[in-house]
């Protein structure tokens, strides 16, 4: 990675002398200005931490939180499966709220706190969720797993925090751990292998009630 | 995606007036629908301002006794408010039938109006398409058109407006304060925020250049029952065919805005006032103009007995 | 496949039929398939700490230095040639390496299409970006290759294409209109008639009569297609998502001019694959990009991509016509239709097959038609046929029991065939009244009312539905697999074979346990390389059967080996391989279990660290001589919305007739997800092809809708576990029953909710107000 941010640099360098060229000829175009002005500030420096270790990372602005993780931090334990907040697979925690990690720039991440897969549990020492998916079998291909797992932990505290959902009956009670709100707030997490029942039976385990 | 550079805005003013500075900046807050667009080069911003560290993230209630929502409340804060829940129980209801909890932990309120089509014509950029490229034609007119708009729509565009929040939003008359590139304030009824398509469907709201959404503001409450009805091809996590938000009151009169049919949220107070006589009576002012394609034809009937069973529930 | 090699075919399953069948493999059956141990037991999956922990290493999570990131621009017609191609300003963008097209791609032969060698596993056999010409909208027309994914994805878009049009046929309507039959299906005929089975169902005392339409669908693997590639000197490295490592060895080795030992392909994990994951485009253009520009590549479809470059489920019209005697039985059966297909792949699509196999008629026609259109290949997608095959079959066999008033079940009972209706051999293992009866027991279907609208909760209508399921019973030819057992205790049995979450890497370590004697822990089971002895593609449902009669045979060379190792001192002295078992880590007499020598015995007399065997598995003639398959009966529960249309399954229940299950866990899973994958297929999956320009116009899990969490509700499965005798294990491949039959099982209830027969698919709600 170093090395092709090198190489970056260096083309930018030579960008930037050739549309000066071009302004002292006095025709320069609004795209070349453009891209000579921005191409000073396409990177950002940005400082956050990531399963409890600081990181810093000068990146594209194009680099969104997922691909930030997997290919500058390599924790490829966070998926991809659609790029497009569709799926789920991309799921990670953020001050501890569950989001699409395909859909945010890491450049907006500035002094957050993120926990993926790899942060959940201590090596050896399984997350009860991650115990729970093994168990229950939540997974066939272990493709989304990561994503369902990330969701279901801060799924549950969103319960407790008493933040409803579509299929809440009665918006002004207490939320309950139910087999349909689980299936309801899940939804935003897709498993083609068709692993949901043993998905919502490994997250009743762990919140304490029974699928 | 196209490089764009990148700054985080400090203040209101600081914000507006980097966008006015330059025509290609947008401002980005939550992300999750102009991220999706950027990569497909559908937005194609050459400067991004975040404007997440604004403040604009707090309800408050109005002097009128109403609430003012921050552009920024994210859909879940939103939905799971307890002043919302209380009193209006429509827009937890609408936000809640939205998305998936991942995409409203980071979608804001603001973008959530702003949020554009899913037509898949305007989705494929090597597809003509009015709204994303004026001028090349639009090719949901004799295409795929299922989920397409049946009333309100033009010669150049069919699509719907994707937003349940709106829906609700639009049947409590909410008002949309904004701030211009010059600092200046304005409201904004919601009703007349969005646009039909008409010749120029790339435009969509009456926001100017530079223009943002700070606030939505709810009038005070107005009680009744309050029923948001989406109907949709997955129980969840799908876009809406069709979807009703409905306030009804003892009395039987009440509003109604409905979504998936228009350009915009749809409500016509003609039809409001129909509610007493029943769901045909009302439905038939509402699309009086519906202009249906062979694959969208079905909504009109789906319009009709959705509400008709959202009366009978209010009643029940 | 030639006329020649079709008769050869004929005449081998002739000779077969003749041959006794203690010649044939499974004769004597096997014995481990009544025995326990650990086989069928619920035992975790092996990898699962790995999954659940975000460690197993995906093919686009494999790291190499210097890598450089490859985007794809595609075209945007379906027919034509490029007459212009700016690559310039892409050239010119930052981080760009090389931009690869027609014109400077590596001279490269066409991949040998799948089916036309025994390891060509070619999608099609168009050649990959060697010349101008465009066959299908979303064909790849470049490739950028740059430092970063972000810097060669924009660059793509810089890229310009101007095309020649030529005339497509984009539209299924017009295509149907010269549709004709294949050459075969997948080596069968494309049709079969015996008796005049038209004049039969005229004359017949009740008839059904009745078109079905299904429409495209893809497999949608979470994963999107994904490579990691690289070159040392001639040799190529594929890091790759693939359903079949040795057959894109052979093939991209035939593409590049090398020997297949120069091309290794890994694949340890498969982020789902149903199909889909097998070679297409992207793997050979990242081999040719890297080539080119002398560094590692990874390649990374998008899922837009993933729909336009990869092919799914075809569409189908299908037409079934059932006649019926006054006592039940058949007198007519047809199932006929045509589903589109391209002139450069090998994928019919055989949904006539389940009628070729399922029910007893006086007479029978069957024939399929393919249409040619001009799209990206179709593909094999879980059960392909047998999946939309059953919908249209079974969706007419319940609407002739209610025209009779017979109870779909009973009428099932009726037509029970005592012998294969087409090739007339003796069935190996069927017990699909046994799967109905308790099935129906346990879903209780006694509480159906036959009459629709019967039953309502509110706004919403209950209905009951059934359906047979049927799969073929695969075993494929050509494995082989190695055993290496160890002085201390531990067995590391190796096969090129695949793990897409089916729980193959799980079982078959239940398996070698098993037949060795050993614990489970003192088994390692490696798989996912092409440098492993040849294993079986995963497709099919034929992996487990495959892969056990190589493991079979990697055994009893073992044990040969063993006993000569084992020599005059042994207790186990004088014996020949059939006279022994394993047990406890050993060998000993089968009625004599004293006489016992363990493994680390043998190998320390013998001064051994370790003994190694590798075996192929025999031909699998066992299918040539018997009519094998899995059957299965679903059960559905649907919720029909009187005022929306809406549907919702309410209680789903599969009962399937598999032979022998190997893990009760894994197999469970594996029968829910095949159902869950119906359960799109039969409500809220399709692929919209815009006939117009020939463009999937939905190619994102927004828009093409895989059921989510909130759509699928409890599932049950239980089975029969009557083994096969004549299978390895007593057992049949799984991967693929569970998804037939639960089309028509979800039409049946829609019907007996709403007195209303959707015939095409998906039943969305807009066919139901």
């Amino acid at each position: 990675m170093q090395g092709s941010i090198q190489l970056e640099i260096s083309r930018r360098v030579l960008l930037i002398s050739s549309a000066a060229t071009i302004a002292v000829n006095g025709v320069v175009t609004r795209d070349a200005a453009a891209q000579a002005a921005g191409s000073q500030m396409n990177n950002t420096e940005v400082s956050f931490v990531v399963n409890a270790e600081s990181r810093k990372l000068n990146v594209d602005n194009r680099t969104t939180l997922l691909d930030a993780l997997r290919e500058h931090l390599h924790l490829t334990g966070t998926k991809k499966g659609c790029d497009h907040g569709q799926c789920g697979a991309c799921t990670v925690m953020v001050d501890g709220r569950r989001i699409n990690s395909c859909l945010t720039l890491v450049v907006m991440h500035e002094g957050d706190e993120i926990t993926t897969i790899e942060g959940l549990g201590q090596p050896g020492n399984l997350h009860p969720m991650q115990a729970a998916f093994i168990k229950h079998d939540g997974f066939q291909c272990g493709y989304c797993t990561p994503g369902q797992i990330c969701s279901s932990v801060a799924m549950l505290e969103e319960i407790k925090a008493n933040i409803p959902s579509h299929v809440t009956e009665n918006l002004t009670a207490e939320t309950k751990t139910t087999p349909t709100e689980i299936r309801e707030r899940m939804s935003g997490n897709i498993c083609r292998c068709g692993a949901y029942s043993n998905i919502v039976d490994a997250i009743a385990e762990v919140a304490g009630t029974k699928a | 995606m196209r490089a764009f550079t990148y700054e985080r805005a400090s203040s209101i003013e600081a914000a507006a007036k980097a966008a006015a500075s330059n025509p290609e900046a947008k401002f980005i807050a939550g992300g999750t629908n102009l991220l999706d667009l950027m990569k497909l080069e559908i937005e194609t911003p050459t400067h991004l301002i975040d404007i997440n560290s604004l403040g604009l993230d707090k309800i408050e209630p109005t002097s009128e006794g109403g609430l003012r929502i921050g552009a920024l409340v994210r859909n879940t804060d939103l939905a799971a408010h307890e002043r919302v829940r209380r009193d209006y129980g429509l827009v937890s209801r609408a936000l809640l039938a939205g998305a998936s909890g991942q995409l409203r932990n980071k979608a804001t309120t603001a973008g959530n109006l702003l949020q554009r089509t899913r037509c898949p014509y305007f989705y494929d950029t090597n597809q003509p398409c009015n709204k994303r490229q004026p001028g090349s034609g639009c090719s949901a007119i004799g295409g795929f058109s299922r989920q397409h708009a049946i009333t309100g729509t033009s010669e150049a565009c069919i699509a719907t407006h994707a937003s349940d929040m709106a829906v609700a939003m639009r049947a409590l008359d909410a008002v949309i304060e904004t701030v211009k590139a010059d600092g200046s304030r304005r409201s904004v009824p919601i009703a007349d925020f969005h646009r039909l398509p008409g010749d120029t469907p790339e435009i969509e709201t009456v926001l100017e250049r530079g223009e943002f959404i700070s606030a939505v503001v709810l009038p005070p409450p107005i009680g009744g029952r309050q029923i948001y009805r989406k109907v949709r091809d997955r129980a969840s996590y799908a876009f809406a065919l069709v979807s009703i938000g409905a306030v009804i009151q003892l009395d039987g009169t009440g509003r109604i805005s409905v979504g998936g049919v228009a350009h915009k949220p749809w409500r016509i107070e003609q039809a409001d006032a129909e509610l007493p006589q029943g769901a045909r009576a009302t439905a038939s002012i509402l699309l009086a103009d519906a202009h249906t394609t062979e694959q969208n034809r079905f909504k009109v009937d789906l319009v009709e007995r959705t509400l008709g069973a959202i009366i009978a529930e209010a009643r029940g | 496949m030639s006329v020649l090699k079709d008769t050869a075919q004929k005449a081998l399953q002739t000779a077969i039929s003749f041959v006794p069948d203690r010649w044939l493999p499974g004769a004597e059956p096997d014995p481990m398939r009544t025995k326990h141990g650990l086989i069928g037991a619920p035992v975790s999956r092996v990898d699962g700490p790995l999954k659940v922990e975000g460690k197993a290493r995906f093919a686009a999570e494999v790291p190499y230095e210097n890598m450089a990131y490859a985007a794809l621009a595609c075209s945007t017609i379906s027919r034509g040639r490029i007459a212009a191609l700016e690559t310039a300003k892409a050239e010119a963008a930052p981080g760009v390496l090389l931009v690869m097209t027609y014109r400077n791609a590596p001279r490269m032969a066409p991949p040998p299409v799948m089916n036309s060698a025994p390891k060509a596993a070619g999608a099609s056999d168009l050649p990959v970006m060697q010349d101008a010409d465009i066959h299908w909208n979303g064909e790849p027309v470049a490739l950028v290759l740059a430092e970063t994914q972000e810097q060669a994805d924009y660059a793509k878009s810089l890229i310009r294409v101007t095309y020649d049009l030529e005339p497509a046929i984009t539209s299924f309507d017009v295509a149907k209109t010269r549709a004709h039959p294949p050459e075969n299906i997948l080596g069968e005929p494309s049709s079969i008639e015996f008796g005049d089975a038209e004049a039969a169902l005229n004359g017949a005392a009740h008839r059904v009569d009745l078109m079905y339409r299904t429409p495209r669908y893809n497999h949608n693997a979470i994963e999107l297609h994904a490579a990691t590639v690289a070159w040392e000197g001639d040799k190529l490295t594929i890091h790759d998502a693939t359903q079949m490592v040795n057959s894109t060895a052979w093939t991209v080795a035939q593409v590049f001019g090398l020997k297949e030992e120069q091309v290794r392909v890994l694949s340890p994990y498969v982020g789902g694959g149903f199909g889909g994951k097998c070679l297409w485009n992207h793997q050979i253009l990242a081999a040719a990009a890297s080539k080119l520009a002398g560094r590692p590549v990874r390649i990374a479809l998008s899922r837009e991509e993933v729909f336009r470059i990869v092919g799914g489920r075809t569409t189908t019209e299908q037409r079934v016509a059932i006649g019926a005697k006054p006592d039940g039985t058949l007198a007519a059966l047809i199932h006929t239709g045509v589903a589109a297909m391209t002139t450069h792949n090998s994928c019919p699509e055989q949904f006539t097959f389940p009628a070729r196999h399922l029910y007893a008629a006086d007479t029978l026609k069957v024939a399929q038609d393919v249409a040619d259109m001009d799209m990206v290949a179709n593909t094999f997608m879980r059960a392909p046929g047998e999946s939309i095959g059953t919908f249209a079959l079974e969706c007419a066999v319940d609407e002739l029991a209610e025209t009779m008033q017979l109870d779909p079940i009973e009428l099932r009972r009726r037509i029970e065939p005592e012998k294969d209706p087409t090739t007339g051999h003796a069935f190996s293992s069927r017990n699909l009244i046994e799967a109905y009866r308790r099935g129906a027991e346990k879903f209780g279907w006694d509480k159906r009312d036959p009459t629709p609208r019967a039953r309502r909760k509110g706004e919403w209508l209950i209905g009951m539905g059934c359906a047979t399921a049927t799969y073929p019973y695969y075993r494929m030819p050509g494995g082989a697999a190695r055993i290496r057992l160890t002085r201390e205790g531990r067995a590391i049995v190796s096969t090129a074979v695949h793990e897409m979450g089916m729980g193959t890497s799980t079982v078959q370590q239940q398996h070698v346990a098993a037949r060795l004697g050993m614990s489970f822990d003192a088994v390692t089971f490696e798989y996912g390389d092409s440098t492993l002895p040849a294993g079986s593609m995963a497709g099919g449902s034929s992996q487990t059967a495959s892969i056990s009669a190589t493991i079979i045979a990697a055994t009893e060379a073992l044990t040969k080996e063993l006993l000569k190792l084992a020599g005059n001192d042994s207790p186990l002295a004088g014996l020949k391989p059939d006279q022994v078992e394993a047990r406890n880590g050993g060998l000993c007499k089968r009625d004599e279990p004293d006489r016992f020598e363990s493994y680390a015995s043998i190998l320390g007399r013998s001064q051994r660290q370790e003994v190694t065997c590798e075996a192929s598995g025999p031909l699998p003639l066992e299918a040539q001589k018997y009519s094998m398959h899995s059957y299965g009966a679903q059960f559905c529960e649907m919720r029909v919305n009187m005022v929306t249309g809406e549907t919702r399954v309410s209680r789903f229940l599969g009962s399937f007739d598999t032979g022998r299950i190997l893990n009760s866990m894994t197999a469970t899973s594996q029968f829910k997800g095949g159902i869950i994958m119906g359960l799109g297929l039969a409500l809220t999956e399709e692929t919209n092809f815009d006939a117009r320009f020939g463009r999937i116009m939905n190619p994102s899990l927004a828009e093409y809708h895989v059921p989510v969490h909130m759509d699928v509700p409890r599932i049950d499965v239980i089975w029969n576990d009557i083994p096969d005798p004549h299978s390895p294990l007593g057992a049949h491949g799984i991967g693929e029953i569970g998804i037939t039959g639960v089309g028509a099982a979800v039409a049946n209830a829609v019907y007996n909710a709403t007195g209303k027969r959707v015939r095409e698919l998906p039943i969305t709600l807009d066919k139901l107000l």
